[in-house]
C-alpha cells in the first residue's frame, strides 16, 4: 500500500523536461521482463484478433472418427471428446480471456474509481460507510462472491466478466480512496479548491491524472488475477458456453479425460499460465517503472 | 506439553496397530449422499448406502422381478384394493428391537404421514394398514395400485425401528436405525460414511466383510486412481471411456449392467410463452424431425465408447416392457428436413436448449447439437446448474432440456409422473385426455402383457406428438478389486454387499 | 495505543454488519428454488410447500434475514436443509481440515517463500535474483485448479506415489495424513510463497541499507551473520504481518484446491452447498469465513502498528 501511495509523488516529483509517462515508458524499455511480458500480450491480442484466420480447424467442428487422438500433424495438440482440433480452440479461448481480463477490469474501474474518489473526496460518514461495506466485500473470498453473482446472473462470458468486475471492484474503491486522501492535501487541489472549483472537477481535473499510475499497475495486475478468476469460473461451468471455446471449460472437460487423453488438460493450462504470467510481468515492469525507488 | 505429546503418541500408536483380521471394504461414491432417513432421502447415492444399512420389504433381482427380503410373500386381492404382507420372522432392528408388523405399520406411516416426507407420492394409494398379526400386515388401498410392490422394494419399502425413529424424529437421518446387514456407525460429511457388520442380522451367514466406508469422490478421474492405488476397493459409475485401462489392469474387475434410467431430451410443449410459441408447440412434426435428425448409435459412440445403449421408449430393450413394435430408428436428415418443412419452420429453427452443468451431459449436448444443426436446427445450449435448471424447467424457461431419470424399478415410475397432465415432473405441459385415461388404466391391471398392452399405445401417442425423446440408457459400470468375490450387479445400480468376500 | 484499538474494534461492528448484509443479499439473488433443489428427482408439490414453510423459506425476505440474525445472536447457525445437520457441528468437522491445510501450505510457503526472498535480496539483480523473480511470477500465475489437475496426474494417476485424494486426519494415521495433503498444500501454499517471496525481498533490500546493518558491517562482522542475524531479524517482522494480510486469499485459494483435490474442508463446503443451495450452510460458512479474515486483519494491523510506532497516530 505504501509502496502504491509513493507512485504518484516520485511520477510528479519527476515531472522535468520530458513528461512523466514518457520517462516511465523509457524505464519501462529497459525492463527485458516486462518487454518480453508486453511483447507475449501484443502477440495473444494479434492471435485473438486473427482467429478466424490462423486457427486451422473451426474450433466448435466435430468428427468423430478424430475423438481425443494424441497429437499428431494432422492436430498438433490433439483432439479433444468430440473430435475438435485443441490447437484451434486454445487460440479461440484466447478470445474469452483477454476480454474476460480487459473487461472485467473496466467494469471494476467504472466503479471502483469513483465511489473510491467519492469516498476520499467527501470523507464523514459518506466515506466510512463505503469503507465499511468495502471492508465487508473484500472480507467473503472473491471466488465465492464470484460464484454467486456469476450464478445469479446467469452463465455467460459476458455475466461472468460482469461478476469479476464487481468483485473486483473494492480493491480499486479502496486503492483510488487511499490515494485520493494523499493527494487531497496537495498544494495544487487545494489552490484549486480555493479558487472555488467545484469538486467533481477538481476530482477529474486534478486527482484523476495524479491517481492514473498506481491504477494502472493495479489494473495490469488485476487483469492477471481476472483471467485466473474466468478460468475459474468457466472451469465450474459459469463461464463461456459451449460450443464456444475458453480455457477454463477445456479445462473443466479435460479432467474426466486425464487417465486416456492427458493433452487435454495440458495446452489450455499452459495458455492460461503463459496469458496471466504475461501481465504480471508487464505489471511488475510497470511498478517499477513508474515507482523507481522500488528497485 | 509432555502429556500431550504422550496422548499424541499413544493415538499414533493406537492407530498404527490393525484390529485382528478385520476386513473392510472402502466404496468410492461419484458423489456426497444427502440425509440417510429412508422417508427423507431424495438421491440416487443416498440409496447406494440405505442398500447395506436399510433391508426393504422386497428387493429386486436381476431380471427385475421382486423378491423376498424383510417381507416373505405379497397378496393382491382380486379387486386390487388389498395388499396382505406375509413378514419374515426372527429379524432385528440394529438397537435390538424386533421388526414385526407393529413396526411395518409405524414405517410405513412415517413414510406416509411425514411433513417433509418424500415418499408420500409413492404410497399415495395406501389408505390405512392393518396388523393382522405379528405377522402379517394389511394396505387398504384408495384403488387398485399395481407398482406399488415395486414401490415397496425401494425407499418405501424400507422399516424403521419404531423406537430410534420417534425419539430421533427428524434427526432420525443423522444416525439411521434399521434392520439391514451393515450398522451405521459414522458419518463425517463429504468425507465418509462408516458402517459395520450387524451380528444379528437375519442372513448373518452370508455378510463376510466386518466394515463399510463409503467416500464420496466427485472426480471419475480420481475415484479410479485410488482404486488402482489400492485406497478404494470399489467405485461406482467409473466412466466408459475408462474402461479400456480398467480392462488392462489385471487388479481390476468390472461389473457391467444397463441401469433402469434414461436419459432424453425432454421439449416443451406448451408451459409458458416459451413453450407455445417455441417449435415443439408449434408442431408435433419438429418433434419428429428433431428426434430423426439424432444419431443415437454415434451418440453413443463418442459419450460412452458404445457402452449405453441407444433406445427411444422409457425403458431400456431390454426390459420386458420394450415394445418391439417401436424399435429404435436410424438417423434421416433428409426426413428432418421433410418434416421441418413440413411443420412450416424455417431453417435454422432456434431452439432454447437448456443442459445441467455436468461434463458428461455438456458432451453429450455439444453432439446433439452439431448432429441437429444438419437438419436446421440451431439448438443454443445454456449450460445451467442443475438446482437453477430445476426451476427454470418447472416455470417453462427452456424449449428443449436435456435431462435423465435415474429409473424405477416399475415401468410405471419411469412414465406416470412425467405424461399425466399437470403431474410434478412434466415441465413440458404434455396432455392428452387418452393418455391420462390410459395411464390411470395401467395402475389398475397387473399383468404384464396388459399393462404392455395399454403401454403401447401411450408409446405410439409419444413417438408422434410426445414431449419426450428417449435417447439412451447409461450402463452401470462398476469397477473393483480382483479381491472381490462373489459381486453381481444390478440394474439399479445399487451396490449390494450381501454375499461379498475379500480375498486377504 | 487504546485508542486504535477501540477504533479498529468499533469499525468491525458496522464490517460485520454489512459482511451478514451482503452473506444473505447474496444467497437471495441465487436462482433456482432451494426446496427444489433438495428434492432433486423427487418433486411432489405439497411436500415442497410443506418444506418451504419448515425453513421458512415462504417468508418474506427482511423477516428471514432477522430469523437468521436472530439465531446468529443467539448462538444457532441453523441447520443444513440437505443433510438435516446443524451447521456449527458442519463448521466443527471442516474447520480442522481447512486449517490443517491452511497451516501446512503456510509452512511450505514461509520456508519456500521466505528463503528465496533473502536470497534474491542478498543477490540483488544478479542471475540469481532474476531467477528467483521469475520463479515467483511463475507461481503467481499458475492457476491452482490447473496445478491441482497437474500435480494429480504426476503424482496419482501416472506414477501412483501419492493418494489422489480424500483426506486422513493426522491422529488418525499421521503419515497418511501428510501424504493425502502434502500435494493440496503445495498448490495452495504456491502462490502464497511467491507473495512472501516478494515482500521478503523488499523487507531485505530495506534491512540492509539501514543504519543498525551498516554499523553491524562497519564492525566487521561476516556478511553472513550481517545478513542472517541482523538484517534478516528486522525484516521478518513486516514480512509476517504482511503475509497475515494475505491469509484470505488463502482461504479463497482453498476454495477450488479443496474441488480438485477431493477434501471435506470449507472450501468445497461452500462450493458444494452453493450449488445445492443449501442456505443455512452457505450463509454460516462464509460468515466464519469473513469474520475470520477480519479478525486476522485485525491482528496483523495491530501487529503492524506495534512493530511500527510511528503508525499509531
Amino acid at each position: 500500500m505504501a509502496a502504491v501511495a509513493d507512485t504518484a509523488k516520485s511520477i510528479e516529483a519527476a515531472a522535468g523536461d520530458e513528461s512523466p509517462m514518457a520517462r516511465a515508458w523509457l524505464r519501462l524499455k529497459r525492463r527485458k521482463s516486462a518487454m518480453f511480458g508486453l511483447g507475449v500480450v501484443i502477440l495473444l491480442i494479434l492471435v485473438a484478433v486473427f482467429a478466424p484466420l490462423i486457427s486451422p480447424f473451426d474450433p466448435a467442428q466435430q468428427a468423430y472418427a478424430f475423438v481425443r487422438k494424441a497429437p499428431s500433424w494432422r492436430n498438433w495438440l490433439g483432439t479433444d471428446e468430440s473430435g475438435r482440433d485443441i490447437l484451434s480452440r486454445v487460440i479461440w479461448g484466447a478470445r474469452a480471456s483477454l476480454l474476460a481480463g480487459v473487461v472485467s477490469v473496466a467494469i471494476a474501474l467504472g466503479l471502483g474509481v469513483p465511489i473510491g474518489i467519492l469516498a476520499g473526496y467527501s470523507g464523514g460518514w459518506t466515506d466510512a460507510i463505503i469503507s465499511r461495506i468495502t471492508d465487508a466485500l473484500l472480507a467473503i473470498p472473491f471466488l465465492i462472491l464470484a460464484i454467486a453473482l456469476a450464478a445469479f446472473l446467469g452463465p455467460s462470458l459476458t455475466n461472468a466478466m460482469i461478476a469479476i468486475g464487481v468483485t473486483a471492484t473494492p480493491i480499486f474503491i479502496r486503492l483510488t480512496r487511499g490515494q485520493v486522501l494523499v493527494v487531497k492535501t496537495e498544494d495544487y487541489v487545494e489552490a484549486a479548491r480555493a479558487v472555488g472549483n467545484n469538486p467533481l472537477r477538481i476530482a477529474f481535473r486534478h486527482i484523476l491524472p495524479n491517481i492514473m499510475p498506481a491504477l494502472l499497475v493495479q489494473a495490469s495486475l488485476t487483469i492477471a488475477a481476472a483471467i485466473i478468476a474466468e478460468a475459474s469460473l468457466s472451469f465450474l461451468g459459469l463461464g463461456q458456453q459451449p460450443p464456444a471455446p475458453s480455457w477454463g471449460s477445456m479445462l473443466n472437460t479435460a479432467q474426466r479425460f486425464l487417465n486416456n487423453a492427458p493433452w487435454m488438460a495440458i495446452w489450455p493450462g499452459v495458455a492460461i499460465f503463459s496469458t496471466v504470467l504475461s501481465f504480471n510481468l508487464l505489471g511488475d515492469g510497470l511498478r517499477d517503472a513508474l515507482d523507481p525507488k522500488e528497485r | 506439553m509432555k502429556r500431550i505429546i504422550l496422548a499424541i503418541a499413544a493415538l499414533l500408536f493406537h492407530a498404527a496397530v490393525p484390529a485382528a483380521a478385520q476386513t473392510t471394504l472402502r466404496i468410492g461414491l461419484a458423489e456426497d449422499p444427502d440425509v440417510l432417513d429412508p422417508t427423507l432421502g431424495r438421491t440416487y447415492v443416498g440409496r447406494i448406502v440405505f442398500a447395506s444399512i436399510c433391508d426393504k420389504l422386497f428387493d429386486i433381482d436381476d431380471k427385475l422381478a421382486i423378491v423376498p427380503q424383510l417381507a416373505l410373500s405379497h397378496e393382491t386381492s382380486s379387486d386390487g384394493r388389498t395388499v396382505t404382507l406375509k413378514l419374515r420372522p426372527g429379524v432385528k432392528f440394529h438397537d435390538g428391537e424386533t421388526m414385526d408388523a407393529d413396526a411395518v405399520k409405524f414405517s410405513l406411516d412415517r413414510h406416509i404421514t411425514f411433513p417433509s416426507s418424500f415418499r408420500k407420492p409413492e404410497l399415495a394409494a395406501v389408505d390405512t394398514i392393518d396388523v393382522v398379526d405379528a405377522m402379517t400386515v394389511k394396505l387398504n388401498l384408495k384403488n387398485a395400485f399395481s407398482p406399488l410392490i415395486a414401490q415397496l422394494s425401494d425407499r418405501a419399502g424400507m422399516i424403521v425401528s419404531p423406537k430410534a425413529a420417534k425419539d430421533a424424529g427428524d434427526k432420525f437421518g443423522l444416525k439411521p436405525v434399521c434392520a439391514g446387514p451393515y450398522k451405521f456407525v459414522e458419518r463425517v460429511q463429504q468425507d465418509r460414511i462408516v458402517v459395520e457388520k450387524f451380528a444379528d442380522y437375519w442372513n448373518a451367514k452370508d455378510v463376510t466383510i466386518d466394515k463399510i466406508i463409503y467416500r464420496p469422490i466427485v472426480d471419475s478421474t480420481v475415484r479410479l486412481a485410488n482404486l488402482k492405488s489400492g485406497s478404494l476397493d470399489l467405485i461406482e459409475r467409473a466412466l466408459a471411456t475408462d474402461l479400456k485401462e480398467i480392462k488392462a489392469d489385471s487388479r481390476l474387475k468390472l461389473a457391467l449392467q444397463t441401469e433402469i434410467d434414461y436419459q432424453g431430451l425432454t421439449l416443451n410443449l406448451a408451459n409458458s410463452p416459451a413453450g407455445k410459441d417455441g417449435p415443439f408447440g408449434k408442431s408435433p412434426k419438429a418433434r419428429q424431425a428433431l428426434e430423426a435428425a439424432i444419431d443415437r448409435e454415434a451418440l453413443n459412440q463418442v459419450v460412452f465408447n458404445g457402452e449405453a445403449l441407444p433406445g427411444n421408449q422409457w425403458i431400456s430393450p431390454k426390459n420386458p416392457y420394450y415394445q418391439q413394435k417401436f424399435p429404435v430408428p436410424a438417423r434421416d436428415v433428409a426426413k428432418a428436413k421433410k418434416l421441418l418443412a413440413e411443420a412450416g419452420l424455417k431453417a435454422p429453427v432456434a431452439v432454447d436448449f437448456m443442459v445441467p452443468n455436468n461434463p458428461e451431459s455438456r458432451q453429450a449436448a455439444e453432439v446433439i447439437q452439431s448432429m441437429a444443426a444438419e437438419a436446421g436446427f440451431d439448438m443454443k445450449i445454456r449450460v445451467t446448474e442443475f438446482a437453477t435448471a430445476l426451476k427454470e424447467a418447472e416455470d417453462g424457461r427452456f424449449q428443449a432440456f436435456f435431462i435423465g431419470w435415474s429409473g424405477r424399478v416399475d415401468p410405471d415410475g419411469n412414465l406416470f409422473v412425467f405424461k399425466k397432465t399437470k403431474a410434478p415432473q412434466n415441465n413440458g405441459f404434455y396432455s392428452d385426455p387418452e393418455v391420462d385415461q390410459w395411464l390411470d388404466d395401467s395402475r389398475k391391471v397387473s399383468g404384464v402383457a396388459e399393462r404392455k398392452a395399454i403401454y403401447e399405445k401411450i408409446m405410439a401417442k409419444e413417438l408422434d406428438a410426445g414431449s419426450i425423446i428417449y435417447l439412451y440408457h447409461r450402463p452401470v459400470i462398476i469397477a473393483h478389486s480382483v479381491k472381490l468375490d462373489g459381486y453381481r450387479q444390478l440394474p439399479d445400480g445399487l451396490v449390494r454387499v450381501v454375499g461379498v468376500r475379500i480375498r486377504p | 495505543m487504546l485508542m486504535f484499538l477501540a477504533r479498529r474494534l468499533l469499525q468491525l461492528l458496522p464490517t460485520l454488519f454489512f459482511v451478514s448484509v451482503i452473506i444473505f443479499g447474496l444467497q437471495q439473488l441465487l436462482p433456482g428454488d432451494p426446496a427444489l433443489a433438495m428434492a432433486g428427482e423427487e418433486r411432489d408439490p405439497a411436500v415442497l410447500d410443506q418444506i418451504r414453510r419448515q425453513y421458512n423459506l415462504d417468508q418474506p425476505i427482511y423477516l428471514q434475514y432477522f430469523y437468521w440474525i436472530g439465531g446468529i445472536l443467539t448462538g444457532n447457525l441453523g441447520e443444513s436443509m440437505r443433510l438435516k445437520e446443524s451447521v456449527f457441528t458442519l463448521i466443527a468437522q471442516k474447520f480442522p481440515v481447512t486449517l490443517q491445510l491452511a497451516l501446512m501450505a503456510i509452512v511450505v510457503s514461509l520456508s519456500v517463500g521466505v528463503t528465496a526472498g533473502i536470497i534474491s535480496a542478498v543477490y540483488k539483480n544478479t542471475r540469481l535474483d532474476y531467477a528467483v523473480n521469475v520463479l515467483a511470477l511463475t507461481g503467481i500465475s499458475t492457476p491452482n485448479f490447473w496445478l491441482g489437475i497437474m500435480l494429480i496426474f504426476l503424482f496419482s494417476v501416472h506414477l501412483g506415489w501419492l493418494p489422489a485424494s480424500g483426506y486422513v486426519s493426522p491422529f488418525e494415521d499421521f503419515w497418511m495424513s501428510m501424504k493425502t495433503t502434502i500435494l493440496p498444500a503445495f498448490v495452495l501454499g504456491n502462490s502464497f510463497a511467491a507473495v512472501l517471496m516478494r515482500h521478503t525481498r523488499s523487507a531485505m533490500l530495506a534491512a540492509m541499507t539501514s543504519d543498525y546493518v551498516r554499523t553491524a558491517r562497519a564492525k566487521g562482522l561476516a556478511e553472513r551473520i550481517v545478513v542472517l542475524k541482523h538484517a534478516m531479524r528486522n525484516a521478518l517482522t513486516p514480512v509476517i504481518t504482511l503475509g497475515a494480510l494475505e491469509l484470505g486469499t488463502l482461504l479463497s485459494g482453498a476454495v477450488l484446491t479443496e474441488q480438485v483435490f477431493s477434501i471435506p474442508g470449507f472450501g468445497k463446503l461452500i462450493v458444494d452447498s452453493v450449488f445445492n443451495r443449501d442456505y443455512a450452510v452457505v450463509q454460516g460458512v462464509t460468515l466464519v469465513t469473513a469474520t475470520t479474515y477480519i479478525l486476522l486483519n485485525l491482528a496483523a494491523d495491530i501487529a503492524y502498528v506495534l512493530v511500527n510506532p510511528r503508525l499509531r497516530e
